[in-house]
């Protein structure tokens, strides 16, 4: 077997290209930062520090890391079957609460009770994609918003949970359930929350989304299907079918993901399980140009800058909230960057239109009197 | 008054859709302008009526020069189209779709506008309400809210597209007599069809156009061979073709009975014999898609009974049928069969079906890609993307992509936008593949290719096949009669 390589020269350009909105993006931050009477170089210098700088920072950025990572690595099989399941929240959550199932309800040895916990939120994970898969594909309920309204459901039910049949006893709290009990945790390094196990199963995902859609038959076919369902269709390829398949594995990995969330990162269920990774997934992807690969390094700076810019507001008179300032400026600037750099494309080539085709009455909507 | 267009240029990329168009309409006359589906009657149309900017070429209204830089610019010139499908907007009332484009002010007066509106609805026997939803309304009655509207506007001159596709003939007749008054009234009218009868019917001139050309322009009545002429062209000496004996029975409908939105086809009888080729003519959009779609299984017959090779697979679904060795090639080479953004190799994997590996081994598809591309002599690399290639070589590719044994072949237009070099290349291939027992059938609209390549030709009109042909006896005239809707008394109608 042989795999295509996927960064061709091409691809190193684009990435170049893709350094000016990190550099514009930078210094947007810097004028906000002088704008409130701060040092950016110092800014910059805490947010490294402050998620690198000691062992415990740098486990803190790695457990941000392995989630968001998931959750994107999963978004990049959906986007390329041409979905937006912006559900994917809602099966991080999903996959949390298989895990605090088997968390609370199953007694047996760690090396039992970690993996069935994990296997669960994978399990109810690819559930909750499905159900908006079925639901585009039988329902044709368009997957943005179904997925959208199963994110409200499925945090409805956490919250249902966590005051109702897993309240803590005497204390009905949204803070969150009862930790899990110590076997059903994710196996951690020393006092950090930091686990190999997680790492490698990231490394693996990412890995593996790579190898499906450049070296497989499935992945092909799901990226025919992503860019021309009605070619596909014709070509024989039962569409619905690997729309489902693509709802499976992103729904997984992000049930994984959420299982993670659940059993190393908060060690109880809480409302805000997901820690919005989903959502953050989506631009990760996006700054990615949907290319597996790239969404390692890129969850990697994501993170980098969520858990650094909490020292922001210890150390300097900053608020946290310009580390989400900074990628959200250089996710717009970089889907700026791409917009333009297609536009130019575009007017070169000066694509014609299709000569006129006379609409077929088949066509015609409405009806016949 | 007058409307005079000057040496009209409309270039898409390579495609020429209007190629030098004169054309003056004098006022108090129903204008036609004739064509086939692609002529470029559409596009002129739009070019007059402000969607499209001419490349080059001059609008003279009333001997003024008129710039028309969008639909809007046109209403205030005076020009109102009436599109084949009616812009109206759905959820809205009706008298709020008047108010919507009222023009000036930003304050409407519904009143004022409902009395005049009613009074141009009555003028014209018009009857639909004010006050519907414009859901409800027919598609007659939806073009009917638009003349009044485009009247209401202050159109003087009204271009209708193909205005009596899905209307009840009720309101066709009416919608002829408020074209024949407004005519009367001083106001310009043309009239875009490719329905002769309704060309003879209702208008006193007509020019007709035939690949962005204007062909020829006539004072109505004339014989209607002679615009049938003028559509299609004179007639080619119909060159010999490789014949090959035919083999058994390959493929039988039998009562099929076949539904598609607005299409129905029913009571659809056809035997073939392996290697033999059918021939499906008919302005477009006379069902002859649907009857492919049909076959082919993207559409399930309601009705009746399909056997291939004696086996009957008229239960079975798209894929199936595909395994079955039935393979269908729409029309829309990039939109309906190639897959933007993927390279050729990429496609060659798509179409190998046989191959279920899970993993890709892409030095053998390299290979492959290859000895394709040198076997079908397609222009472009391995790498080169589907919609990179030009449209001759997105057919060679396409025909590359199928599998070497088949049954049945269907194919829309198969050579529709190729050069002729293209074109006698791809009718080589398929002609070829005869030998092997594949049945074709293929839709075109073009008479001589039909002519040329058909051992039967099926000629529909309206959802209905009207006659089967036997292509070494027929000819260009009798099969534009019929496509033009008219039956042929001598023998050779009645459906198949």
């Amino acid at each position: 077997m042989t795999v295509r390589s996927g960064e061709d020269a091409s691809g190193v350009r684009r990435a170049a290209i893709g350094v000016l909105p990190f550099l514009v993006a930078l210094l947007f931050a810097s004028v906000l930062i002088l704008l409130v009477g701060e040092n950016p170089i110092e800014a910059f210098r805490l947010i490294l520090r402050g998620s690198l700088g000691s062992p415990d920072k740098l486990s803190d950025t790695i457990m941000v890391w392995v989630p968001l990572t998931l959750a994107a690595a999963g978004l990049v099989v959906t986007f390329s079957a041409g979905l937006w399941n912006i559900g994917v929240e809602g099966q991080i959550v999903l996959g949390a609460i298989g895990a605090a199932l088997i968390a609370r309800e199953v007694s047996a040895p760690a090396w039992i009770l970690v993996p069935l916990t994990l296997i669960f939120g994978i399990i109810f994970g690819i559930g909750w994609a499905l159900l908006a898969g079925v639901l585009k594909t039988k329902g044709k309920v368009n997957e943005i918003f179904g997925g959208l309204g199963l994110d409200f459901v499925a945090t409805g039910l956490t919250l249902y949970l966590i005051i109702g049949p897993w309240a803590r006893p005497g204390i009905a709290s949204t803070s969150g359930t009862e930790p899990f009990p110590e076997d059903a945790l994710l196996p951690a390094v020393g006092d950090t929350r930091f686990s190999p196990l997680a790492v490698v199963l990231t490394i693996l995902a990412v890995l593996g989304v790579w190898l499906l859609l450049r070296g497989t038959r499935f992945g092909l076919k799901l990226k025919a299907v992503g860019r021309n369902p009605t070619s596909a269709y014709l070509l024989g390829i039962p569409t619905n079918r690997y729309i489902l398949g693509a709802f499976a594995i992103c729904g997984g990995l992000a049930g994984l993901a959420g299982a993670i969330q659940a059993t190393g990162f908060h060690q109880k269920l809480v409302p805000s399980v997901s820690g919005g990774y989903g959502f953050l997934g989506i631009l990760v992807v996006l700054l990615a140009g949907f290319r597996a690969i790239w969404v390692a390094p890129i969850s990697a700076f994501f993170a980098i800058v969520m858990v650094g810019s909490i020292s922001l507001t210890l150390r300097l008179d900053i608020d946290s909230a310009i580390g989400g300032v900074l990628t959200g400026i250089l996710v717009l600037f970089a889907l700026m960057a791409a917009g333009i750099r297609d536009y130019r494309q575009r007017t070169k080539a000066r694509e014609a239109p299709p000569p006129e085709p006379e609409p077929d009455p088949v066509e015609t909507p409405g009806s016949v009197s | 008054m007058s409307l005079e267009l000057r040496d009209i240029h409309k270039h898409f990329g390579p495609v020429r859709a209007n190629d030098g168009i004169s054309l003056t309409v004098e006022s108090g006359s129903l204008h036609g302008l004739l064509g086939e589906n692609g002529a470029g009657k559409s596009t002129l149309m739009k070019v007059l009526s402000g969607f499209y900017q001419a490349d080059s070429g001059d609008i003279i209204l009333d001997g003024t020069h008129i710039e028309l830089g969008s639909p809007d610019a046109a209403i205030e010139a005076g020009i109102g189209m009436l599109h084949q499908d009616p812009l109206v907007f759905l959820p809205l009332s009706v008298t709020d779709n008047f108010l919507l484009a009222s023009p000036g002010s930003f304050a409407v007066s519904r009143s004022t506008t409902r009395s005049q509106i009613a009074e141009l609805r009555d003028r014209f026997g018009f009857t639909y309400d004010l006050d519907a939803p414009a859901r409800t309304l027919t598609v007659g009655e939806r073009q009917q809210v638009e003349i009044t509207r485009l009247l209401w506007l202050g159109a003087r001159v009204l271009i209708l597209d193909e205005p009596t596709t899905g209307i009840s003939a009720d309101q066709r007749e009416l919608l002829f007599a408020t074209l024949r008054e407004l005519a009367s009234d001083g106001m310009i009218v043309i009239f875009v069809s490719h329905k002769l009868e309704e060309v003879e019917e209702i208008c006193e001139e007509v020019t007709v156009m035939r690949q962005g050309q204007v062909v020829g322009e006539a004072e109505m009545p004339i014989p209607p061979e002679d615009l049938v002429t003028m559509m299609f062209g004179e007639p080619i000496e119909v060159a010999a073709r490789p014949d090959v004996p035919l083999g058994d029975q390959k493929f039988v409908m039998s009562h099929v009975e076949i539904e598609e939105r607005l299409m129905h086809l029913e009571d659809l009888n056809l035997s073939m014999q392996a290697g033999e080729v059918i021939g499906l003519a008919g302005m477009g959009g006379s069902g002859q898609r649907t009857f492919l779609r049909g076959i082919s299984g993207l559409v399930q017959p309601s009705s009746g009974t399909i056997t291939l090779d004696g086996t009957d697979v008229t239960s079975k679904s798209y894929r199936a049928r595909m395994d079955a060795g039935i393979q269908y090639l729409p029309a829309g080479r990039l939109e309906e069969g190639l897959v933007a953004g993927l390279s050729m190799t990429e496609h060659f994997i798509l179409a190998d079906r046989r191959n279920g590996g899970f993993f890709i081994d892409w030095d053998e598809a390299d290979a492959t890609t290859r000895a394709e591309i040198d076997h079908f002599s397609i222009k472009g690399t391995k790498d080169s993307t589907a919609e990179s290639l030009s449209g001759g070589n997105q057919q060679r590719l396409l025909l590359a992509m199928l599998p070497d044994e088949l049954d049945l072949l269907l194919l829309e237009h198969p050579t529709r936008g190729l050069d002729i070099e293209s074109a006698d290349w791809v009718w080589g291939q398929l002609l070829e593949r005869r030998e092997t027992g594949t049945a074709i059938i293929f839709s075109s609209a073009d008479l001589d290719e039909l002519l040329r390549y058909s051992d039967r030709i099926l000629v529909f009109f309206s959802g209905e096949v009207l006659a089967e042909l036997n292509a070494r006896t027929t000819n260009v005239d009798e099969i534009g009669h019929l496509i033009g809707g008219r039956r042929v008394n001598s023998g050779a109608g009645g459906s198949s």
